[in-house]
């Protein structure tokens, strides 16, 4: 198996872009040729994920997307899950020494549709959940009461992930919030969804992230610091919120894969930096338990110590994450982006203090984090 | 992408299109028990677990479902969310509400979200921190006109 390295990476910025979707795609995507010096016509293969629906509204993926990318006439396949899944579809021609060169893109213009929680009451099954006006959000909050009564993690924890993700936003040029907020705000904010206040929801986002992958000795050729593609983990649960316990999710099962893969015996020690998808506050600090990066119910404990701080010992979303930067569909080639900065040390003034040799990037999608996949990156 | 003076224009766009999707004998026959008030739930001949809504198989099995069961009509609270907000779809005449999912007496998992809690006035929240539990008693309580869909179980009341 071949190892596959990330030689480039570019992202645009979450706010609204008066550029089409065309446009816009087009500019990232177009940075990581010109940085890396490649053709359109000489990268041997594109993955993209998009939404052709719901989180588009123009259900034209065909016409924009594949000149934008600049994958016409080649190779090319288009994913509507979480980028995060192109990006390892991406690495498997590589793996198999089919290409020496895939182009991954995400692409999304959240700000040209209606609000998230609109769309996502689209993903519920017609007969008996989205008539009642189920969506990621109302699902959101009824996880979040079970692990707050569970576990006896606080209001006052939860609302910390807030005040974390958007300080070190503040230092990411790409991120949408750009607002400083104290855990007071966040606990003072609309309780829109009891009990998740509207703080402690992701905003909905513009985002395309593009990425080139090589094989190992073209990637050494076209950059003088890889990072490469170390292991890879997902795991799919049931839709019916009532089969499942929304506390035991699936990312245990999708850690478990990425961290045998790439060799990972003990996450919380091994681990430099974890880009985490956290649409919802509470949910940075039930992930990081499932991840294994803190012990089952102790995610509260884990924010308190401050270990996950940008200057802390396991810095947990340097970017700002979901909640300063959420466009939803690209949102998971975001945090492999941002993880591959944080190793490269090119993530600028959000770049962590330590020495990053292995990074954890992670994506979800669907009520309660229905789906869960784990990539891990290394030096 | 050359310089230009105007700003760039936006195209409004609003998608309607109808669909028509099948709901199929399994579930059909659950909605056609609705309007006896009755809710059943199918039971899985190899690991013996009783679900609701019904299913056409067991998703853990894999195995078709053919044992139909009435099940009880009381349940527990296993969690909820009190939305009051609104967004594109929804408007303030259709809020508050109160999601939950109730594990019904003698069936293995809960009901998903198809089920809203009232029966009380709902608008005031303190009164619904101080009824509304995890843990808390609940019973159906069916409209007078049934129509055989979700909306013929009115809401569930808080009994305990």
């Amino acid at each position: 198996m071949q190892k596959v390295g990330i030689v480039e990476v570019a992202q645009s910025a979450g706010t609204e872009s008066p550029l089409s979707l065309m446009e816009f795609t087009y500019k990232p995507v177009k940075e990581v040729l010109d940085k890396v010096g490649l053709k359109r016509d000489e990268v041997d293969m594109y993955i993209l994920a998009s939404t052709d629906v719901f989180h588009s509204g123009m259900s034209c993926a065909n016409a924009f997307d594949w000149d934008a990318s600049g994958a016409f006439m080649k190779p090319a396949s288009r994913e509507e899950g979480d980028a995060i899944t192109a990006f390892v579809y991406g690495c498997m021609p590589i793996m198999e020494g089919r290409y020496d060169t895939v182009l991954v893109v995400g692409l999304i213009k959240g700000s040209e549709n209606p609000e998230n929680d609109t769309l996502t009451s689209f993903v519920a099954d017609p007969f008996y959940s989205r008539p009642v006006g189920i969506q990621e959000t109302t699902a959101a909050a009824m996880q979040m009461r079970l692990y707050l009564q569970r576990y006896g993690i606080t209001e006052e924890q939860c609302a910390k992930v807030v005040a974390k993700n958007l300080g070190n936003a503040l230092f990411n040029p790409y991120a949408h919030i750009k607002k400083r907020v104290s855990v007071d705000d966040v606990l003072n904010s609309e309780r829109i969804c009891d009990p998740l206040k509207a703080l402690e929801c992701a905003p909905k986002s513009e985002g395309v992230c593009a990425m080139l992958l090589a094989s190992e000795e073209k990637a050494k050729k076209l950059t003088d610091k890889p990072v490469w593609f170390k292991g890879w983990g997902s795991s799919m649960d049931t839709f019916y919120l009532g089969d499942r316990d929304l506390l035991d999710t699936q990312l245990k099962t999708a850690a478990a894969s990425a961290y045998k893969m790439a060799g990972v015996s003990n996450p919380r020690k091994e681990i430099d930096v974890a880009e985490i998808c956290e649409p919802y506050a509470f949910q940075e600090l039930l992930w990081c338990e499932q991840l294994g990066l803190c012990a089952q119910g102790q995610g509260g404990k884990l924010v308190d110590s401050g270990v996950t701080q940008i200057t802390g010992d396991l810095p947990v979303n340097p970017s700002g994450g979901v909640l300063a930067m959420n466009p939803y569909v690209a949102r998971g080639l975001y945090r492999v982006a941002e993880a591959t900065l944080q190793i490269k040390g090119k993530a600028g003034e959000h770049q962590v203090d330590g020495k990053v040799n292995t990074a954890l990037a992670h994506s979800t999608y669907g009520f309660c984090g229905q789906w869960q996949g784990v990539v891990i990156l290394g030096g | 992408m050359a310089e230009q003076k105007e700003k760039p224009r936006k195209v409004a766009s609003m998608g309607m299109v109808p669909y028509e999707m099948a709901l199929g004998p399994t579930w059909t026959r659950f909605f056609e028990g609705f309007k006896e008030k009755k809710i059943l739930g199918t039971k899985c001949r190899k690991c013996g677990r009783i679900l609701v809504p019904a299913r056409p198989f067991c998703p853990r099995c894999f195995e078709p479902m053919e044992e139909w069961v009435e099940v009880a009509q009381e349940g527990t609270v296993v969690t909820w969310s009190y939305v009051n907000y609104t967004y594109f779809g929804v408007t303030p005449d259709m809020i508050p509400v109160i999601g939950a999912t109730i594990k019904l007496d003698g069936v293995d998992c809960g009901t998903g979200m198809w089920t809203q809690i009232g029966g009380f006035d709902i608008k005031d929240f303190e009164l619904v921190t101080k009824k509304v539990k995890v843990g808390a008693k609940v019973r159906a309580v069916w409209r007078r006109k049934r129509q055989g869909n979700f909306r013929d179980i009115d809401y569930w009341k808080i009994i305990e």
